[in-house]
């Protein structure tokens, strides 16, 4: 296992490339040895260049990849020790599943005693022994997905395992069951994992850190939690939740903050604000109630999600949502809005002030 | 893939396409049986044979020989052309400029009318007056004379099916090539994979289908050949590349040997037949998996 | 190694230009030239091959001849084959599967084992040495290519584009052609491409059945070779002109080429 270091890494698909054509820009994260990651962000963000730079696939125009202090930048795949799962299965279709787990290590000069062990240790965590002898191309989509996390496993001495939303094509049912699969496996391991997916439930319930990305910037890293309460970046914050943070033009002056000319209570430190830069509340519908007074609303429609009702309100043209617990009274046609100050934030130029 | 709906009335859309095939198909192969079991002597008598003429045919060593020459023609095509094919294709751009110009250029051979081709190569063969004839004569001192000689003879109509013909090999096997997505050459990367592994693990494996198809084509067109050796050779010298649609032309068009021609053609359509169907077979059993 | 994998296609390429470029050099030679000394380059270029097939109706008319019956060919095959493919795709039927390989074994059938029938076949139907006869002839194994080929395409759109149209009220003639149809083109155009293809290469059946008024080029060439000597520059000069067609249409398919020898099914 290694501590996996990104340093000042931009990266452009172009050779020759203008700042318009980096699809990385200052790349710069330190993953712990162990740890269980995840990139988040919507397609096209860069994560994916992410990992297939961490694994070597391809590499960067410029900054480096340490793992454990060790540059290895210019290794390739096979040099570096990693193992990737990729979005659809990749598995070796005229060989039985037995061999598919073994091809890494029979590659790598291992004595037969050894890959033999190896591989049915690994199957049997990954409850293939039944289809040891089977050809892999008969199992299903999340058992070849299983194989192709073998493949990675069955090499003790891996650094990390990297997952490409290796979920895509399984089935609902068998994703949840895969993904308590790999939080099991990362407890009996403790690999360092790097999963990457543009589904927010995915991120959350496995990782321990996750790295939101958006255009080819790192835009915020923190604990689930962290990302929830406090979002640095309006895009994390519309993000993550379903649905997600209501975002509000808002006006500051040096002690108030008004919005739709509704003085509105929040937790940021308003001295720093410059005067010019376009500025925004950001506040979950988690943390909205209906109150008898505060900023005036018309409510519009209401959702129900089963658990819980999410109320669609309108003020001047902005929607605001609003999420009620089921039970709860919801008035009709004119309401009034309160937000809880501690989780209402001001954005500044889409960047959280502290 | 779609389901598809039980309905007779689709027949109707099939009808007209079934008749114009039947026209040509069924029509003269009913008159090909017709003369495989009669004998005439003209006027319209005929006079029934029974199996004489297969009888006749089958024990004929001039259908032996070219029977014999056709087996060893087709299975030294397919041993050469097939791996060439694959070797090529495995060599060739998978992106950019250079893909267009490689497909253009290498589908040319196979655009060329069948005479052209053995016109053409008649033309580059000849002993001092093509490059290829006064190449071999005169720069590697060989003695080479494909009108002569039955051994340069069959050199040269290999040498003309290969330069024809590979490209299809070629392009098949491309389209197999390119179809496999990059995260199995990447998995393989990882995995330590060598070239061969690589080859012999994923790239064989995904062009099995195009593969089949290419064997089926290439036997198939190679086992009824005429144009282009008979451009190039006549079919000689005497009768060393007498293939046997040539011989059954010969037979047919040139002796008007009616009953030997029209059995010895159902025996010929019968060997196709049955290797061809060998194939289908393998090719709807890997399109079923 | 894997820096001179370019090389391969590369030489494979130039062993395929270099009887085509010998052709070349021949039809810009005069005979006497070409039997009297031999060289890489023409030492005194002519155009005298070629300015007698434009201008001997002999020769140019065998192009025209070719590419008539050609184009014939590829529009019945087209037409006739192409609600064949859509039954086939998407209907099951008495027999379909018997039908479907019954088809193929057509495209299998040795042309020679038909010559003699066809000759025999269309000269009593008055048919003999028409541009008609020929391009009837070769849908014995332009039919079944074609049908193949568009099966697979049309097996590519989803049935729901039908059961749509008909939904929204299309009756099937209306869905078919405005609706279908320039769905499938591409697979119509690579249908096309090779009927055309094995139509235009095809010699023994175009010569059996044909005779002067509808002589393919093919014959032409034949009946110089043996009739007036060896008039070889005149003949390399027929030849490089069959190939220009073959290149210029190649050029609009290239893409699909592989597609359609796979008979749609790769």
């Amino acid at each position: 296992m290694a501590r996996v270091k990104l340093d000042n890494l931009n990266h452009s698909y172009v050779s020759n490339p203008t700042s318009d054509d980096y699809v990385l820009k200052n790349i710069n994260i330190e993953w712990n040895d162990g740890g269980a990651y995840a990139l988040l962000g919507p397609s096209g963000c860069g994560k994916t260049t992410i990992l297939n730079l961490i694994s070597g696939l391809i590499n960067p125009t410029s900054g480096s990849i340490l793992f454990d202090g060790k540059d290895v930048t210019n290794l390739s795949p096979l040099e570096r020790n990693i193992g990737q799962v990729f979005q659809f299965p990749v598995i070796y279709d005229t060989m039985t599943v037995y061999e598919n787990l073994a091809f890494p290590l029979k590659n790598r000069g291992f004595e037969t005693a050894y890959i033999d062990k190896k591989v049915k240790e690994i199957a049997e965590i990954l409850e293939l022994s039944p289809s040891l002898s089977n050809r892999a191309s008969g199992l299903t989509a999340d058992g070849k997905q299983k194989i192709s996390l073998g493949r990675g496993l069955v090499r003790s001495d891996v650094n990390v395992l990297m997952f490409d939303e290796p979920l895509t094509v399984i089935d609902p049912l068998l994703k949840w069951q895969l993904r308590s699969k790999l939080k099991e496996l990362h407890h009996e391991f403790k690999n360092t994992m790097i999963y990457v997916t543009h589904d927010q439930t995915e991120a959350l319930t496995f990782a321990d850190q996750v790295v939101v990305m958006y255009d080819g910037v790192i835009v915020q890293v923190g604990t689930p939690t962290e990302l929830f309460e406090t979002p640095k970046h309006t895009f994390v914050g519309h993000f993550i939740g379903s649905p997600g943070m209501n975002i509000l033009p808002c006006d500051v002056n040096s002690q108030n903050v008004t919005c739709f000319n509704h003085p509105i209570k929040t937790s940021s430190d308003l001295k720093n604000i410059k005067s010019n830069s376009k500025l925004q509340i950001g506040v979950r519908p988690e943390f909205i109630k209906f109150s008898p007074s505060g900023l005036p609303v018309i409510v519009n429609n209401v959702s129900d999600i089963g658990r819980y009702k999410v109320v669609d309100c309108l003020i001047e043209n902005q929607r605001i949502k609003v999420i009620v617990n089921e039970g709860d009274d919801i008035p009709s046609g004119k309401a009034y809005l309160e937000f809880n100050s501690n989780f209402t934030k001001i954005y500044e130029d889409s960047w959280m002030v502290s | 893939m779609n389901k598809k709906t039980l309905d007779n009335k689709a027949w109707l859309f099939v009808l007209p396409m079934f008749v114009l095939v039947a026209f040509n198909a069924v029509i003269p192969l009913m008159t090909v049986v017709n003369y495989s079991v009669q004998e005439t002597f003209g006027n319209n008598l005929f006079f029934w044979q029974g199996v004489d003429w297969f009888e006749k045919v089958v024990n004929s060593e001039r259908f032996y020989n070219a029977l014999g020459r056709q087996f060893l023609y087709t299975g030294i095509i397919l041993i050469i052309e097939i791996p060439l094919g694959i070797a090529i294709a495995l060599t060739m751009p998978k992106k950019g400029i250079g893909v267009s110009f490689c497909l253009i250029l290498m589908s040319i051979p196979l655009l060329i009318p069948w005479n052209v081709v053995g016109a053409m190569w008649n033309i580059f063969a000849l002993p001092d007056i093509g490059l290829l004839g006064y190449a071999i004569n005169n720069w590697l001192n060989i003695d080479y004379n494909f009108t002569q000689q039955p051994f340069s003879a069959w050199f040269t109509c290999i040498l003309m099916d290969v330069w024809h013909w590979t490209s299809l090999v070629v392009l098949l096997c491309y389209a197999g090539l390119i179809s496999i997505p990059d995260a199995y050459y990447q998995a393989a990367n990882i995995d330590g994979a060598k070239p061969w592994s690589v080859f012999r693990f994923i790239q064989l494996p995904k062009m099995k289908k195009v593969l089949t198809i290419a064997i089926l084509l290439r036997f198939m067109d190679s086992f009824m050949i005429y144009t282009e050796p008979f451009v190039l050779t006549g079919g000689g010298p005497g009768n060393s590349t007498t293939f046997l649609s040539i011989d059954l032309v010969k037979v047919a068009l040139g002796e008007f040997d009616l009953g030997p021609a029209a059995a010895m053609s159902i025996i010929y359509f019968l060997i196709v037949l049955l290797v061809s169907w060998i194939f289908y077979n393998l090719m709807m059993r890997n399109e079923e998996n | 190694m894997s820096k001179y994998k370019w090389l391969v296609p590369t030489l494979y390429i130039f062993f395929l230009m270099i009887p085509i470029y010998w052709l070349l050099n021949m039809s810009f030679k005069n005979t006497s030239e070409i039997i009297n000394t031999f060289s890489i380059f023409p030492q005194n270029i002519t155009f005298d091959n070629y300015i007698k097939i434009f201008t001997d109706s002999t020769w140019y008319m065998g192009y025209v001849n070719s590419i008539t019956y050609v184009g014939i060919n590829t529009v019945l095959c087209v037409v006739f084959a192409l609600p064949a493919a859509y039954a086939f795709s998407r209907y099951r039927f008495l027999g379909d599967k018997h039908m479907f390989f019954w088809l193929l074994t057509n495209r299998m059938a040795p042309p020679a084992v038909f010559a003699l029938p066809f000759f025999q076949l269309y000269s009593s139907f008055g048919l003999f040495d028409t541009h008609l006869a020929v391009a009837l002839a070769h849908c014995l194994f332009n039919i079944p290519l074609a049908v193949w080929i568009m099966e697979g395409f049309i097996s590519g759109v989803p049935k729901e584009l039908d059961e749509t149209a008909y939904v929204d009220g299309y009756s099937f003639p209306k869905f078919f052609f405005k609706i279908f149809i320039p769905n499938i083109k591409a697979g119509i155009g690579i249908t096309a491409f090779f009927c055309f293809m094995f139509s235009w290469v095809e010699l023994l059946l175009a010569k059996t059945l044909t005779a002067v008024i509808a002589k393919p080029i093919a014959a032409t060439m034949t009946r110089t070779a043996s009739t007036s000597g060896y008039e070889l520059g005149l003949l390399a000069a027929a030849g490089v002109l069959t190939i220009i067609p073959g290149a210029i249409v190649i050029y609009f398919v290239r893409n699909y080429i592989a597609k359609g020898f796979s008979l749609g099914r790769v």
